[in-house]
């Protein structure tokens, strides 16, 4: 390595090791530097008596910084000191954005898991009190049920028509406005959704609050994204099967129907799916339209349902200690559903995903 | 014959046509539709209304005569937003270099899976978990930032539960996190290799190429993927409507409780609200909808025209 002590040693043949590296630090000196500032901050920590154990953290971690940077600039140079300066920074990131997200997580498992059993699955709150144990949500699952189908039977047909005419038919002015509103669309959000169908349907046509009027809101919803997906996965399907089926006389139409959409059923199913998801945990317009019912009603297209989500909140309205208890098993049972809903998509997406050589 | 089975193909081909172009001009008047039905509500609101609909500070709608205004509102929600995209695009950005350029393969895979599956979490949940555990832990930040920053005022903490703009922010910037962080992410993976090449080749570090070659590339998805995350926290509802404690002041301390969003408002008054009540919640929907109509507008059309940029280069 250096170069002095490698010509005495040789003497004679003064033969120059030219490196081209540039100096590096070794590998396990980050991980040495780590696990010294995280010694010293804790014992700044201990010696100054912080409360906080966060700011042992912020102690060690100013001090890695500091060292780092200082020491990466003394043997590699300024550029190689900003490039670590840059991986520190971007793992920060990581795990400042993970924290949170995974207390979410356990904390929802961990609150809500011992309140889910099957009497929880398999009862309504008819007649339970705010502060009473018990209750479940059973007219919730139910509610949520009905909505997301009813929703799924208005968007999907309009939704997958949609997407159809834009990558099949759609030339000109009225594909583009299309395009672009369908994307405008995607945008809006929930709460001003749920309040046209209020206006419309239940201030100007009369109608009374129903698991239909919601699930008409949450179909404006899902409408647009079942139109992005599709339109992404018809557009995958290449072009030389249309053709195939053209050149033997097949009507477009019956080309669109047998052989276009059963190539990309695939993607199709997932983008549905991954909208079904997101529906299924919409609360604002479920306020508005639907409004709440402790009792089974099954029937959705008369009186008031109840659904999942409006049930959380309901529950956590209450402010009470067995009342935060059903939330949280509840907000368990909602997650496990977009989860389990979202993993079904994906397994889908993978297993008829079409062969793209990608 | 032959005639018989062409003119049935035309038939079909041309019911089919109709019913698919049908659908899109359905969805189109859907769109109208919002606007129109709302602003029908809206404007018995407005004409009934005996305050100023954007200057009143108070929220009377439901008294003979109605008294109600949007000032607080706008305050709160335009606040909230640009406190989560303040907070949340620099970490979404350094989450998907993180995914696309600095972790293990292997491990980047997952946690781009993850992100995805993060995204999907109902806005309630993000409500329950913030209401009920994050405003107890944001107090002993709230009174680190008063002891150094309270002298501005922006910072001032009176030691009551934290159910802040402050905190809805910074629920809003986790909530809007993963939206973020995916799009951004897709873009990253687009820079093309030959530039990365190019500059790893010319000696470039691991910093310097993201610097030169990724970030140039992807700031349009960037700022596309910010709008996209700003149009969804000016939108939140149950997430705000949990959190905030809401009040028809505008609080010089972002850290003390009071304001309110369009969206939250919309929920916590809808029980109590009368007739002229709901119709002046419409007008205040239909301000939040031209509102967020317009951030996903400005977006899409940056998205579009690099769409035609990178179409040139395909």
């Amino acid at each position: 390595m250096s170069r002095p002590e490698a010509h005495t040693a040789t003497g004679a043949p003064a033969v120059e090791r030219v490196t081209l590296r540039p100096p590096r630090l070794p590998s396990w000196s980050v991980a040495a530097l780590a696990v010294g500032s995280l010694a010293l901050g804790i014992a700044i920590g201990l010696i100054g008596g912080f409360e906080s154990r966060v700011q042992w953290g912020l102690i060690a971690a100013v001090v890695f910084v500091a060292t780092t940077f200082w020491l990466s600039a003394a043997i590699e140079g300024r550029r190689f000191a900003t490039d670590r300066m840059a991986a520190i920074l971007v793992w920060a990131c990581f795990i400042v954005a993970v924290l949170p997200l995974a207390s979410l997580l356990w904390e929802t498992v961990a609150r809500g898991l011992p309140g889910v059993d099957w009497y929880f699955l398999t009862h309504s709150m008819n007649g339970v009190l705010s502060w009473q144990d018990g209750g479940g949500i059973y007219h919730a699952i139910l509610g949520t049920v009905q909505q997301v189908l009813l929703a799924s039977l208005i968007a999907l047909p309009l939704g997958l028509l949609t997407a159809v005419y834009l990558v099949e038919y759609g030339r000109g002015r009225l594909a583009k406005a299309i395009t672009f509103f369908v994307d405008v669309m995607t945008g809006i959000p929930s709460i001003v959704a749920g309040l046209f169908i209020l206006s419309l349907w239940i201030m100007m046509l009369d109608f009374g609050y129903s698991g239909f009027a919601g699930a008409m809101a949450l179909a404006i919803l899902m409408m647009p994204i079942v139109v992005r997906s599709t339109e992404e996965m018809l557009k995958l399907v290449p072009n030389e099967l249309r053709e195939a089926s053209l050149a033997m006389g097949v009507p477009k139409w019956r080309t669109i129907l047998k052989v276009v959409l059963p190539t990309a059923i695939g993607g199709i199913t997932t983008g549905v799916m991954l909208a079904l998801a997101r529906i299924a945990g919409e609360t604002a317009p479920i306020i508005l339209l639907v409004f709440g019912n402790n009792m089974i009603n099954g029937n959705a297209f008369e009186g008031a349902q109840s659904s999942l989500p409006l049930y959380i909140y309901e529950q956590w309205g209450y402010g009470t200690e067995a009342a935060y208890d059903r939330a949280w098993a509840a907000a368990l049972v909602l997650i496990a559903f977009v989860m389990i809903l979202n993993l079904a998509a994906r397994g889908i997406a993978r297993w008829k995903a079409p062969k793209t050589g990608r | 014959m032959p005639s018989h089975t062409k003119s049935t193909a035309r038939l079909g081909d041309r019911v089919f046509s109709n019913l698919s172009k049908g659908s899109g001009i359905a969805l189109l008047a859907i769109m109208a539709a919002i606007a129109v039905f709302l602003a029908i509500r809206a404007v018995v609101a407005i004409r009934a209304n005996e305050g100023n609909f954007l200057t009143t500070f108070a929220w009377d709608a439901n008294a003979d005569p109605p008294y109600f205004g949007i000032a607080v509102l706008l305050f709160g929600t335009v606040v909230s937003s640009v406190i989560a995209m303040v907070l949340a695009v620099p970490v979404a950005v350094g989450i998907a270099l993180f995914i696309s350029h600095y972790a293990p393969r292997r491990l980047a895979a997952g946690i781009g899976y993850v992100v995805d599956l993060l995204a999907a979490v109902p806005s309630i949940i993000y409500g329950l978990w913030g209401a009920l555990y994050l405003v107890p832990q944001l107090t002993g930040l709230y009174e680190w930032l008063d002891q150094f920053f309270g002298w501005t005022g922006v910072f001032a903490y009176d030691g009551t539960p934290a159910r802040s703009l402050m905190t809805v922010g910074i629920l809003l910037a986790i909530m809007i996190l993963p939206i973020i962080t995916s799009v951004t992410r897709e873009v990253f993976l687009q820079t093309p290799k030959a530039n990365q090449e190019a500059a790893l080749a010319l000696g470039a570090t691991r910093w310097e190429v993201v610097r030169m070659t990724v970030l140039p590339f992807g700031r349009s998805g960037v700022i596309s993927a910010s709008m996209l995350g700003l149009g969804r926290a000016l939108g939140e509802t149950m997430a705000v409507a949990t959190v905030l404690s809401p009040s028809f002041l505008i609080n010089a301390s972002l850290l003390e409780s009071g304001g309110g969003t369009f969206a939250q408002n919309i929920a916590s008054q809808f029980k109590e609200a009368g007739s002229m009540g709901r119709d002046a919640l419409i007008a205040s929907g239909l301000v939040l909808f031209l509102l967020t109509l317009l951030v996903n507008g400005a977006a899409r059309l940056i998205i579009a025209r690099r769409k035609e940029y990178s179409g040139a280069n395909a």
